[in-house]
């Protein structure tokens, strides 16, 4: 069997996961995880080159091609931002290397993880790489071993456990329902038959089945009031691993929601899964607004802008449509880009003040203006102000939806507004205020933070026509 | 299927819930943990008797799977945990041995009228399977949120996935049973055995999920 771009962005993170695991020296190391995320972006790019044909355990079609670059995209710039910060840990004495063995380790074994699970052409492998994926993130964040680090790896794998379970229930379920219609055997939970044949399965078991996907996927997505392992695991991880988790490992859990939806949306005796999704994406908004008033954790807080923005991209898809689809698609994207780049700044700021409470943090536009105008700029985008990226999407998102459901798309803006004065009302100190604790400079490496936002500023002002029919395309097939 | 394989395939099932109901209110953790041990006895039978019915010899390795390392390593070794731990006290009960029954009672009930009610064209041996396999996830979802500890927490969880191999092996012809089951006996592996409850126990003394309550929400 030859081995193809698919098999290969499987097989990279693969094997320098064992390798890393072997070799000694954090600095050999750190430098050889990043070289193995660039070569998977690499690898991930040729796939618009050479288009390998899908089998009965991969499968590519325009919808994962879109997360699996993303994926490895982020996981490369994130890569970089880890190489820098964890020589940091090191000189702090909060790691050791040993435990950089085993982090580099577990790094590539999460990418393996996430590849797979978009590659995926079978629902029970999807869930076996989601489950894997959420492993190694628990135990990612339980490294520093403090009290904070344990109680929120220990809530994270709890939740998160539950989660994959329910998953797991409604993969079953959708097995059984798939049954008559496909027959015994391998072919009944390959994705691309189960679409196929979907028309025909017995809609009542579908429903049931979806509703479990929705609660189990759901949960590793954040949607509230799922979201209860978010924040903590966010705060209390290495900054590097708050960049995957929010800007990696949301999308991978809605892609496989997205897959299930699509499923759904073939039987038309089914239940809409749209309702559904709004009303979960509205709620997570809302409450992730209102909740970010009331923060003292900068990493905490950037969590909660993560589950408003998921509610967001939820929300968009939820609503349907070509249009809707095609913003909803164009958010995560933004979404992923300008929160990574948001935690690459926010763990060097973390590290050069020794601490991460909002209020002990004052004045970093003048004792370290690059990564505090950095940051700033980030919230700026992230908070959704013209002309930035995420402006564009939102206002794609509210303006494809706003004609067929006034009332919700109201709430949706309502929910921004308020999230835009509470990120201000927070970060506003931290930016300007009076100077306080370590004023030392930073060594940081802040190429991924604008490689990141310089991407986000272009896409607000021009989208390259290959994106555009790419997400279209894209758009089209969520139906 | 004659209606003897029938009966006994819903007769390990009912046990399996039953032993779910068992395991709700032992409010001792040896307790608790023996009659998971119960637990995952009855899992492996009926998974066996679902292999011989369905003539799937790959269930047998399910089924051998859960009584070796379910059944019997993990439970001796959550015995070790525990006495090195020196908690084998009492185990609180968030709420009453009462009310969690009662609630028991209805989560069954609820999963019975879900499942009998959505899988009229299933065949009869899979409808009940997968009632009576709802009906253990969900009393394992009761356990852990009645439960302070986490040694306790964990049993529940492996109660609710005991649910899922018994749904999944119900589920005639289904892929990949085998390497799910092995897939969840890794993620149990690591947790139960390994690092987390001796991290738990370095840090805090405790396994009692409360003292870790303390640092909920915003450090001040």
């Amino acid at each position: 069997m030859t081995i193809d771009a698919l098999g290969a962005i499987l097989l990279i993170p693969a094997i320098s996961a064992a390798l890393l695991a072997i070799l000694p020296g954090y600095l050999l190391t750190a430098k050889l995880n990043v070289v193995a995320a660039l070569a998977t972006f690499l690898t991930s790019l040729s796939l618009f080159v050479i288009e390998p044909t899908s089998g009965q355990y991969l499968l590519l079609d325009d919808l994962n091609k879109v997360f699996i670059v993303l994926t490895t995209f982020v996981g490369f710039t994130t890569s970089v931002f880890s190489a820098s910060y964890i020589h940091h840990e090191i000189e702090t004495g909060r790691l050791t290397p040993a435990f950089l063995r085993f982090y580099h380790a577990m790094y590539q074994t999460l990418m393996f993880a996430m590849n797979l699970a978009l590659v995926a052409n079978n629902i029970g492998l999807m869930w076996v790489a989601v489950e894997v994926a959420t492993l190694t993130t628990v135990l990612m964040v339980g490294i520093y071993r403090t009290h904070e680090a344990l109680e929120a790896a220990w809530k994270y794998f709890i939740l998160g456990s539950v989660g994959i379970a329910l998953a797991l229930f409604g993969t079953i379920l959708v097995y059984m329902a798939a049954r008559p219609a496909v027959g015994e055997g391998p072919d009944g939970m390959v994705w691309t038959v189960l679409v196929q044949h979907a028309a025909a399965f017995d809609p009542a078991l579908l429903n049931v089945a979806f509703v479990f996907l929705l609660l189990g996927y759901g949960t590793k997505v954040g949607l509230a009031p799922l979201h209860a392992w978010l924040p903590d695991a966010h705060a209390e991880g290495p900054t590097p691993i708050s960049a995957v988790l929010s800007g990696l490992l949301l999308n991978v859990a809605l892609y496989a929601l997205l897959r299930f939806k699509m499923m759904l949306a073939v039987n038309s005796a089914a239940i809409a899964p749209g309702p559904l999704m709004v009303t979960m994406g509205l709620i997570s908004v809302i409450f992730a607004a209102l909740m970010l008033y009331r923060r003292r954790d900068i990493k905490r807080m950037f969590a909660y802008s993560s589950i408003e923005h998921m509610g967001i991209i939820v929300f968009a898809f939820g609503m349907g449509g070509p249009l809707a689809n095609f913003a909803g698609l164009l958010h995560m994207t933004m979404h992923s880009l300008t929160k990574s780049a948001i935690f690459f700044a926010v763990g060097h700021i973390a590290q050069v003040k020794g601490t991460q409470k909002i209020a002990d943090i004052g004045g970093l536009t003048v004792t370290n203006p690059v990564l505090g105008w950095g940051l700033m700029l980030g919230v700026i985008a992230i908070v959704g102000l013209p002309p930035l990226g995420i402006f564009m999407s939102e206002f794609l998102v509210v303006s494809s939806t706003f004609s067929r459901a006034p009332w919700l798309t109201a709430i949706l803006v309502l929910g921004i507004i308020i999230a835009l004065g509470g990120l201000f009302l927070r970060i506003g100190a931290v930016m300007f205020g009076e100077p306080k604790g370590k004023t030392a400079p930073a060594e940081a490496s802040y190429v991924p933070m604008f490689t990141h936002l310089a991407l986000v500023a272009m896409a607000g002002i021009y989208l390259p026509p290959v994106l555009v029919t790419g997400f279209t395309n894209v758009a089209k097939l969520l139906g | 299927m004659s209606s003897l394989q029938f009966d006994i395939a819903h007769l390990l099932a009912g046990s399996l819930v039953l032993a779910s109901f068992m395991m709700l209110y032992q409010d001792r953790l040896y307790a608790l943990l023996n009659v998971y041990a119960l637990h995952a006895g009855v899992l492996a039978l009926s998974v066996a008797w679902q292999a011989y019915v369905q003539q799937a010899p790959h269930l047998y390795v399910t089924a051998l799977i859960a009584l070796i390392f379910k059944a019997i390593i993990i439970p001796v070794a959550l015995h070790r945990i525990i006495r090195r731990l020196g908690i084998h006290r009492e185990i609180e009960n968030v709420i009453g041995i009462g009310l969690t029954m009662m609630a028991g009672i209805g989560l069954v009930a609820l999963s019975m009228v879900v499942m009998l009610r959505v899988t009229p064209g299933a065949d009869a041996l899979a409808r009940e399977d997968l009632a009576f396999a709802l009906s253990v996830v969900l009393l394992g979802l009761l356990i852990m949120v009645t439960r302070r500890n986490a040694v306790s927490q964990v049993v529940g969880f492996m109660s609710l996935e005991n649910g899922l191999v018994l749904a999944a092996t119900g589920a005639k012809g289904m892929p990949l049973v085998v390497e799910i089951s092995v897939a969840f006996s890794v993620l149990i592996a690591f947790i139960v055995i390994g690092i987390f409850l001796f991290r738990i126990r370095e840090r805090f003394d405790s396994v009692d999920v409360q003292a870790l309550d303390r640092f909920r929400g915003e450090r001040r």
